[in-house]
């Protein structure tokens, strides 16, 4: 076995709930996953299985109808559920857990020089002033790739690709612990894509930045993977090594998701799954995959239990009792 | 299985064919004004003489990055925007020299399923009533009839006739381009553009919205017009495929000659680029520089050679010419008219017998 990277982040029994007139919708419910230093972890689901919910849950950013807001998130070795919402705004938001959020390309200022608007988050997280947060400015949108004579230029006057390495510039400057992707390269063309996973690829290991990918791209996603965990209906299905889990996926929905993708020069044809994804104001009782399970068995409408498979493979599934 | 139908050796696809389409030389430059009088100042060459054939009852697959025109050339044929020259032959005759009557007939016979399903119905119509809206301005069938059609096409698409009073937002987004599909189908047109149909939806459903497309043909002889920028959904797809750069048709081939062999280079980082689901997987990658130039303002000769690799003086001067070379498979690059096979390749050695080691190693990842 070789050598294991530091643990940074550890979620548990994370859960975000929102109040809605219908009810409470469980959009995070109860979810577990590790971070090591150096290291990505891919969350990978259908729109509207909560990842973009879980990101927000982890960084604090709740919409005012949040609900039910507990479980435990560990910071190396502090639980930061625990500080209040001061101190987490000094002491963790973009100081040690950044975000590039989902559609990054288009949240930038428009009336704001690149320059400044990577530089803003140094000056008012690191206390730099305004010498000192350029220069952390300039450094990174080296890192990233943007030239620096875009330091002066306005984000509407950028491509998509420069807009995203912006983003992704602000999110790096104060060099965080933990930054969380939220679909980087979704709205980008394949080419530009690429240039910006390998970034990526870079990053992860020149600073000391663990990365959370949050995406629906499971191809794109694999290149970046160290583990994954896979959300359905608010909860994690199943979570491990992503070598293991682009081989062989455990988890019934793990199969036909990777069975859906379209794969180049391949004679099998991509599949579908029937049917859609439950609700979450009122999700079924027992295993929330069990009415599309192509495996579904009567063990299925009791709540299945989360097995640990192999070393360090999670699944939440009754077939592996 | 309809897989037999797709899965046709390259000779079979190639082999004459009536032509149900013909595009000839289309030209489509959006005016740019400004000022007080609203001057043009200048042109957006969004397609630029392109020509490309689509047979009866088959797939042709048009892929390319966003802002390439493939949208664009979608629409010009259809005439929903008109087109600055160039013919679009159906049957024997150039549908630009249409007048209204005859406008009205063809748009009977010529459909569009669009990107987003969320905004391509309207809210406040039922959905039967969107899908049988064509059927009122078209023909003279009767609310019984025009119902009965409705309850057929989204029987067809895998709907319930129910479905037919409710309103789109009580869909999911696949449902949605399922009822698309109906609309596009209800008049039973020949010929139906598909603007990247899957691309809003979740992996997990992209496969059925395929497959019901892929009935469709298959009972009522559609050809389909596949615009999509996913390489991977296009070749599962389409038999022939176009690929487009900057308005232009860089390469058109039968599908399994473009996806083992592509010959220009452009073509070669596209594929090179396309993401695989697998950690393990080792390829060589080709990272072109610099973003797609614009096309306000397209480079001169081949619109390729600011970024390609192997670019020559050639390539800056002359516009290569978009030919045959052999079986169908068309393409725009001046090193394949030096009649040397490998030339046009993107492998490091050819690149470094060109550029140099270090513009290979630069490239090549």
């Amino acid at each position: 076995m070789e050598q294991k990277n530091e643990l940074v982040l550890k979620v548990r029994n994370l859960r975000l709930y929102f109040n809605t007139r219908g009810g409470p919708v469980q959009a995070v419910d109860g979810v577990d996953f590790d971070l090591r230093k150096n290291e990505a972890t891919v969350i990978i689901g259908e729109s509207g299985c909560g990842k973009s919910s879980l990101a927000k849950a982890i960084l604090r950013l709740l919409p005012r109808n949040a609900g039910i807001y507990d479980g435990e998130i560990w910071l190396h070795d502090q639980n930061i559920m625990t500080l209040d919402k001061e101190a987490y705004r000094k002491e963790i938001r973009w100081k040690r857990i950044s975000m590039v959020p989902q559609a990054a390309m288009n949240a930038l200022n428009p009336v704001m020089k690149i320059g400044d608007q990577v530089a803003e988050p140094a000056m008012i997280h690191m206390n730099m002033n305004n010498e000192e947060a350029t220069k952390a400015a300039v450094r990174m949108l080296e890192h990233v790739g943007v030239p620096i004579d875009f330091l002066h230029r306005y984000s509407f006057e950028l491509s998509g690709g420069m807009r995203q390495r912006s983003a992704l510039a602000m999110a790096l400057v104060t060099l965080p612990d933990v930054v969380i992707l939220d679909e980087p390269t979704s709205a980008l063309d394949v080419l530009t894509q690429a240039s910006i996973m390998n970034l990526m690829k870079r990053m992860k290991h020149e600073l000391e930045t663990a990365f959370i990918l949050i995406t629906h791209d499971i191809a794109t996603s694999s290149e970046l993977a160290d583990n994954v965990a896979v959300m359905y209906a608010g909860q994690v299905v199943e979570v491990g090594d992503a070598r293991r889990f682009f081989t062989q996926p455990l988890h019934p929905y793990s199969h036909a998701l990777m069975a859906s993708v379209p794969r180049l020069r391949e004679v099998v044809e991509p599949e579908f799954i029937s049917g859609q994804p439950p609700s979450l104001l009122n999700p079924p009782t027992g295993c929330r995959f069990k009415d599309r399970c192509p495996k579904r068995f009567d063990k299925c409408d009791e709540e299945p239990p989360t097995i640990l498979y192999d070393v360090d493979r999670k699944v939440k599934c009754w077939l592996y009792v | 299985m309809p897989e037999e139908i797709y899965h046709q050796t390259p000779a079979a696809a190639v082999a004459p064919r009536k032509k149900l389409i013909e595009v000839r030389n289309l030209v489509k430059y959006f005016p740019v004004r400004a000022g007080l009088l609203q001057r043009v100042q200048a042109w957006v060459k969004a397609v630029d003489d392109v020509s490309f054939f689509i047979n009866e009852g088959e797939t042709f697959g048009l892929v390319g990055e966003s802002g390439c025109g493939k949208t664009t050339v979608g629409r010009t044929i259809l005439r929903l925007i008109p087109a600055t020259s160039g013919e679009v032959i159906m049957d024997g005759e150039n549908i630009f020299d249409y007048k209204s009557s005859e406008l009205k007939k063809m748009r009977a016979e010529m459909q569009i399923i669009f990107q987003d399903p969320y905004s391509s119905l309207d809210p406040r119509l039922p959905i039967g009533e969107s899908i049988s809206e064509g059927l009122r301005i078209h023909t003279n069938m009767n609310a019984q009839e025009r119902y009965d059609i409705v309850t057929e096409m989204l029987t067809r698409v895998g709907m319930r006739a129910e479905h037919a009073r409710r309103y789109p937002h009580e869909f999911s987004g696949g449902q949605r381009q399922r009822i698309g599909i109906a609309r596009a189908l209800a008049l039973q047109p020949k010929f139906i553009v598909c603007d990247e149909p899957v691309s809003a939806l979740d992996v997990s459903i992209q496969a059925q919205v395929l497959n019901i497309l892929r009935e469709l043909q298959r009972d009522f002889g559609l050809t389909y017009l596949f615009i999509a920028h996913n390489l991977s959904v296009v070749e599962h797809f389409s038999e022939r495929v176009g690929v487009m750069y900057l308005g232009k048709m860089v390469e058109m081939a039968p599908r399994d000659q473009l996806y083992s062999d592509p010959l220009h280079p452009y073509t070669q980082a596209l594929m090179s680029a396309i993401p695989v689901p697998d950690p393990t997987y080792k390829r060589q990658r080709i990272l072109l520089e610099g973003d797609v130039p614009s096309p306000l303002n397209p480079p001169t000769g081949c619109r390729f050679h600011t970024r390609c690799p192997i670019a020559f003086d050639l390539c800056s001067q002359q516009e290569p010419e978009f030919k045959d070379y052999g079986n169908g498979h068309y393409a725009a690059c001046h090193w394949l008219e030096t009649g040397n096979q490998g030339a046009s390749k993107l492998t490091p050695d050819n690149i470094a017998a060109r550029k140099g080691r270090d513009a290979a190693e630069k490239v090549v990842h």
